[in-house]
């Protein structure tokens, strides 16, 4: 593994091989390769349906491949045990596309809920932290809300928050923008930024907004058809002359959304 | 060609099923080894127990009464052809203790608690909640079914424990308040039929159901399928699957423990 010869700024957080999964017979991963160093924003875009969500899903381990690999920090992650597979859970932080927050609990309970089961912080450390979040993500004074009772852009920002408060080390990020306003779009945009940045995180984005979200990211891979097509920086990616990108660019709402399913 | 498809058809099912029979089997003994390992979730067990029992305690209570009342008017009418009405307290206290008692009760907690639980289970799994808590590195089975599993332990007896008290109760109500059996004979005769084998076989039977009927409407909940009727259905499955279950159940346990 290269991460290892390499010397510490140059690390990859995550280094991924020929991983391939695939749902009945539908291939979904067809071979995935990426490396998104430490410390960094990498996007991935792709039309809708090409995978992305089932790629996040794969790198913590949420779905296992059917064959490939995973390095995560210098350590090969898809054959671990329970034990090792929670330590590696431990470092990311994931909003899931849909928000996945427990319906059962406040907005606030649900932000401090990964504190209080996790970490032996204070009442009043957590209490601090969770506000400094919440306030951070434009929910102040909202904690007391249930999910069901906000709409979908302030889930959506009360599940970033969530994702954020523990402070991990790689951040994962499905979508996180979409459903907000442009104003909104822009400021969450700006905050997984300066939040990067603080705390020198690596972070993995999923976005629809193009080219916005390039404003922000160092490094953007596009996927297509199960794999990786372009990786490399923003300036590298735009400047390609891949016939696939500039369609998806040109295109993103016409109907070859749906033609990029591949199926066997 | 039609019977080697029967066959493979027939074979595949059979797989199925086993297969299915061995992931329950081993989500059931999960969430029992999790009950009883830390970290203990001392607060979402208690508040399951209360959840169970506020929601079925109404239920119960209407429904033992009801089935008293059938035993004491049945029985009345029965034993009087014999002129043995001093026999009732007996045959509704017996008949409650050892068959209805814990088997309605268990049905009626399966039916209105047990279907929350899987509707509940069922969404948590459809939005992505349980994904949201395995990749926060918690353990879902410890933090969702173990503390279902043990609440279903502890509530299922007491349930069972007042729908028999209220059934004899509403037994003798009828059958000597209202039709005229001797009051002092129905309970001399329940307290000297009525042995400790009856009333550790009424809690036996109460806390094999409540592990079958938790664990089945929880696995059902759990493994809701991720699309519009999938809490639905998990629902009816795991009320149908935990009552059918109660029941052969009982016949099983009463043929060999009577
Ligand atoms: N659990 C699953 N079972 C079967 N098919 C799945 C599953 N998850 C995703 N898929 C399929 O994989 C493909 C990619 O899905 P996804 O990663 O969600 O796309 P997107 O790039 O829009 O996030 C879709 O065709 C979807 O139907
Ligand atoms: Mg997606």
């Amino acid at each position: 593994m290269n991460s290892e010869s390499n010397g510490k700024q140059t690390a990859n957080a995550i280094e991924v091989r020929a991983l391939r999964r695939s749902f009945d017979h539908q291939h979904v991963l067809n071979g995935v390769d990426i490396d998104i160093p430490a410390g960094t924003i990498t996007t991935i875009v792709g039309p809708s349906g090409c995978g992305k969500t089932v790629f996040l899903k794969h790198l913590n381990l949420l779905l296992r491949p059917d064959s490939g690999s995973i390095v995560i920090d210098g350590v090969e992650v898809t054959r671990l045990g329970a034990r090792g597979l929670n330590s590696v859970r431990e470092k990311f932080g994931m909003l899931f596309q849909a928000g996945a927050l427990f319906d059962s609990m406040s907005v606030y309970d649900n932000v401090s809920f990964p504190l209080v089961e996790k970490t032996r912080l204070s009442a009043r450390e957590i209490d601090e932290r969770v506000r400094r979040t919440l306030a951070a993500v434009g929910l102040e004074g909202m904690g007391h809300k249930f999910p069901s009772e906000m709409s979908g852009g302030m889930q959506k920002r009360a599940a970033l928050a969530r994702a954020l408060v523990t402070q991990p080390k790689i951040l994962m990020l499905d979508e996180p923008t979409t459903g907000l306003d442009p104003t909104r779009t822009g400021s969450i945009h700006q905050l997984v930024r300066k939040t990067q940045q603080d705390f020198g995180l690596t972070a993995v984005v999923v976005s629809h907004d193009v080219p916005e979200v390039f404003s922000i990211s160092d490094r953007v891979a596009f996927m297509h058809r199960g794999r990786m097509q372009l990786v490399g920086t923003v300036d590298e990616v735009m400047s390609s002359d891949d016939e696939d990108f500039k369609r998806f660019l040109a295109g993103r709402a016409s109907g070859d959304d749906l033609e990029s399913q591949v199926v066997s | 060609m039609q019977v080697v498809e029967f066959i493979e058809r027939v074979g595949a099912y059979i797989l199925d099923s086993i297969l299915a029979l061995g992931n329950f089997a081993l989500f059931l003994i999960r969430s029992l080894m999790y009950a009883v390992l830390p970290p203990y979730k001392l607060r979402l067990t208690l508040r399951q127990i209360r959840i169970i029992g506020a929601e079925s305690l109404m239920l119960i209570v209407l429904i033992s009464t009801f089935t008293g009342m059938v035993l004491g008017l049945q029985g009345y009418h029965t034993l009087h052809l014999f002129g043995a009405e001093d026999s009732l307290g007996t045959l509704v206290g017996l008949a409650l203790v050892r068959e209805l008692g814990p088997v309605l009760a268990a049905l009626m907690i399966a039916a209105r608690a047990g279907s929350a639980m899987a509707a509940e289970l069922g969404s948590m799994q459809a939005s992505e909640q349980i994904d949201a808590l395995t990749v926060m590195a918690i353990n879902p089975v410890q933090y969702l079914v173990s503390p279902r599993m043990i609440a279903g332990v502890v509530s299922f007896p007491i349930l069972t424990v007042i729908f028999n008290v209220i059934g004899i109760w509403a037994g003798y109500a009828v059958g000597c308040g209202l039709l005229g059996a001797s009051g002092g004979a129905y309970f001399n005769n329940l307290a000297a039929n009525m042995s400790r084998h009856d009333v550790a076989l009424t809690l036996y039977k109460a806390l094999v159901f409540g592990v079958v009927v938790m664990s089945v409407c929880c696995y059902k909940g759990y493994h809701a399928k991720r699309m519009a009727t999938g809490v639905s259905r998990a629902t009816t499955e795991a009320v149908v699957l935990s009552s059918v279950l109660v029941l052969a159940w009982d016949y099983f346990m009463g043929s060999i423990l009577l």
